[in-house]
């Protein structure tokens, strides 16, 4: 059955999508016609609406010296970097562990093998939230306070991502891996050569969510930085608005905020495009 | 090149034994077809062979060699897979190079080896292509060409054209054929379709549940089948199989109530059930046939008409291959006759008798 064309219910239909399209962007217009006005105009009432003359005068406060009003004044190229060190190696530790994992499960026959798989599976239920006490007591006896191994590892063991590479793995037809065998390719280079290339897509898909995973921790690297110059950009923006002695300056949180939000939506742009090409090549 | 030796192999899975002994010899050069019904053993004979499949007991020599501990890529021996089994990522190109770049070959003569297998197979304008881009027979070239480039002792084909429409598996037959006798390289070849071994193998080896019916030249397995299930098998439409009973000393057959097959040679029996095997063709329509058909179904095949019949007196199922275009009442009483040189008779465990 075809779809009948009708101009009114194209109408509501585009209407509502600019609606909904407008409602979601608002909140992010304002972030940035806050980041373009300096501090004072932003205590005064009403709210400006459109931008003003302080983008630049802004965005070098919060990238060079941080933000002034705190004691811990970090300035923001550090928080960005520490975010970023930490995001990337939570994502490509996550797939690199998950991969290896998920190769071990579906291809190799050995001892307890699905026990296994299924204690894998088991840690699902239990995120960082819930065994973040002895986690925390794990990183400080091994000295990783205060370090982006400490950041970042007691993250990377992932359930999901292992289970997904192993249901990717198990839609590999068999004669690929008898294939590879005849043709003399051992275990590794079977995963390295054949393996890694057909799951590119799922690699590339499961980055954009880890990253923004990554990125987004707020608890655990909380917890386990107390140095100024190891926080990371969205703790960053908390300790703005905690500043006790004055008023929060809404200029200078909502650039950082911005700028907070451009990583995760550079790689989600990036990555989209290499995510759809394999989509539409599916060939295993 | 080499021959390959099977002794007394067997398959098992847990309790379910699934191979039950399989011996033969594979010459050197032979092209031999594998055939039988789905679930016979065929396929996993053949994974044996390629080592994909650990066997249970008995041996495999290829070219006097025991390879039963060898991993695949240590027989020396190349595969074409049923679904063609190719890399997608992998260029055509690629996909034939990968076995000599794991082989260590250098840059220079994999290219070399790589395009005189595809001129072979006039596949070398494809050489850029991914398999996706290939249509179903050219996938199946590559795979073939993944094969040759390796210059194995021996190919093993697992169903290769099934996966092909029938114009197309008919040239592709023809094109294996010719590529092994040029070749020369010993094959063994597995498939359900009796044609495709007929005209494929310079011998056949009939395998149902689990054991060798028969092993030798097509020609042989058609004039001179050994058991009832070879007799069914090969040649189509398949052969006809009466419930008789023997009478005159072993002299004749008697079919229903009054119809009587002669036979040339006496059996050793009598009074004893047997049943009697004659194919379509060698029957022909007589005014003084033995056998009196009542017409079900008439199918026409250009060439020649097959009619679907039972047998007036007992019921029992024949069907009749007459030439040409031949056009009959529905439910028509026919009669038919028989070549009495070509009259096949087994006993109650399926062996062949006289």
């Amino acid at each position: 059955m075809m779809v009948e064309r009708r101009p009114m219910s194209d109408f509501l239909a585009h209407a509502g999508l600019i609606v909904s399209v407008l409602l979601i962007a608002f909140p992010v217009w304002v972030a940035f016609v806050a980041a373009t006005h300096d501090a004072t105009r932003m205590t005064q009432v009403p709210l400006p609406l459109w931008p003003g003359d302080h983008l630049w005068e802004n965005l070098k406060t919060v990238f060079l010296t941080g933000y002034t009003g705190s004691s811990a004044g970090v300035p923001m190229w550090l928080t960005l970097t520490n975010s970023m060190v930490m995001a990337l190696s939570i994502a490509t530790g996550k797939i690199i562990i998950s991969l290896i994992a998920a190769f071990a499960v579906v291809y190799f026959r050995f001892p307890f093998r699905m026990f296994f798989f299924w204690l894998i599976f088991v840690t699902l239920m239990l995120p960082v939230e819930v065994r973040i006490l002895p986690t925390y007591e794990v990183v400080a006896n091994l000295g990783m306070l205060n370090s982006y191994a400490g950041l970042s590892i007691p993250l990377i063991a992932s359930a999901t991502a292992t289970f997904m590479f192993r249901q990717v793995f198990l839609t590999i037809p068999e004669e690929m891996l008898e294939s590879a065998r005849m043709d003399g390719a051992g275990p590794l280079r079977f995963f390295w050569d054949i393996l890694l290339p057909l799951s590119r897509t799922n690699i590339a898909a499961l980055f954009v969510i880890l990253f923004t995973y990554g990125w987004n921790q707020y608890l655990w690297p909380l917890l386990v930085t107390t140095e100024p110059n190891m926080t990371t950009i969205v703790m960053s923006i908390r300790q703005m608005l905690a500043a006790a002695e004055q008023s929060p300056q809404w200029n200078l949180i909502m650039m950082t905020s911005l700028l907070a939000m451009l990583p995760p939506l550079l790689v989600v742009v990036v990555m989209q495009r290499l995510f759809v090409k394999g989509l539409t090549e599916t060939d295993k | 090149m080499a021959d390959i030796v099977l002794e007394n192999l067997k398959k098992s899975y847990g309790n379910t034994d699934v191979v039950h002994g399989i011996s033969g010899q594979i010459n050197d050069g032979e092209f031999v077809v594998v055939v039988g019904a789905s679930g016979c053993g065929k396929s996993t004979l053949l994974r044996m062979l390629a080592g994909l499949e650990t066997v249970t007991a008995g041996e495999i020599r290829i070219d006097g060699k025991r390879v039963n501990e060898l991993e695949p890529s240590e027989r020396d021996i190349a595969m074409v897979f049923q679904n063609y089994a190719l890399y997608p990522h992998m260029t055509v190109f690629e996909n034939m190079a990968y076995s000599l770049k794991i082989q260590g070959k250098s840059r220079a003569q994999i290219k070399e080896t790589v395009q005189a297998a595809a001129e072979i197979l006039e596949i070398t304008p494809y050489l850029d292509r991914k398999p996706r881009q290939l249509s179903g027979g050219q996938r199946q070239r590559v795979a073939m060409g993944r094969a040759i480039v390796r210059q194995p002792k021996a190919f093993l084909f697992d169903e290769p054209l099934s996966n092909l429409d029938a114009k197309l598996r008919v040239q592709m037959r023809v094109e294996i054929k010719q590529l092994q006798r040029r070749l020369g390289t010993t094959s063994v070849y597995v498939t359900h379709d009796q044609v495709e071994a007929m005209t494929l193998g310079d011998r056949l080896m009939v395998l149902n549940a689990g054991r060798v019916e028969q092993f030798g030249a097509p020609i042989d397995l058609y004039e001179q089948p050994q058991t009832q299930f070879v007799a069914g098998f090969i040649g189509s439409p398949s052969m006809n199989f009466f419930k008789t009973t023997v009478i005159d000393n072993g002299a004749t057959l008697r079919v229903g109530q009054q119809t009587n097959i002669q036979l040339q040679t006496n059996l050793q029996a009598n009074d004893a059930e047997v049943t009697a095997g004659i194919r379509p063709e060698h029957l022909f329509l007589t005014d003084d046939g033995v056998f009196e058909i009542e017409l079900l179904l008439q199918e026409h095949l250009g060439a020649e008409t097959l009619l679907h019949a039972t047998l007036s007196d007992s019921g029992q199922a024949i069907t009749v291959l007459v030439p040409g275009y031949q056009q009959f009442e529905p439910n028509a009483r026919l009669k038919v006759g028989y070549q009495p040189d070509k009259v096949h008779v087994f006993g109650d465990d399926g062996a062949r008798l006289g």
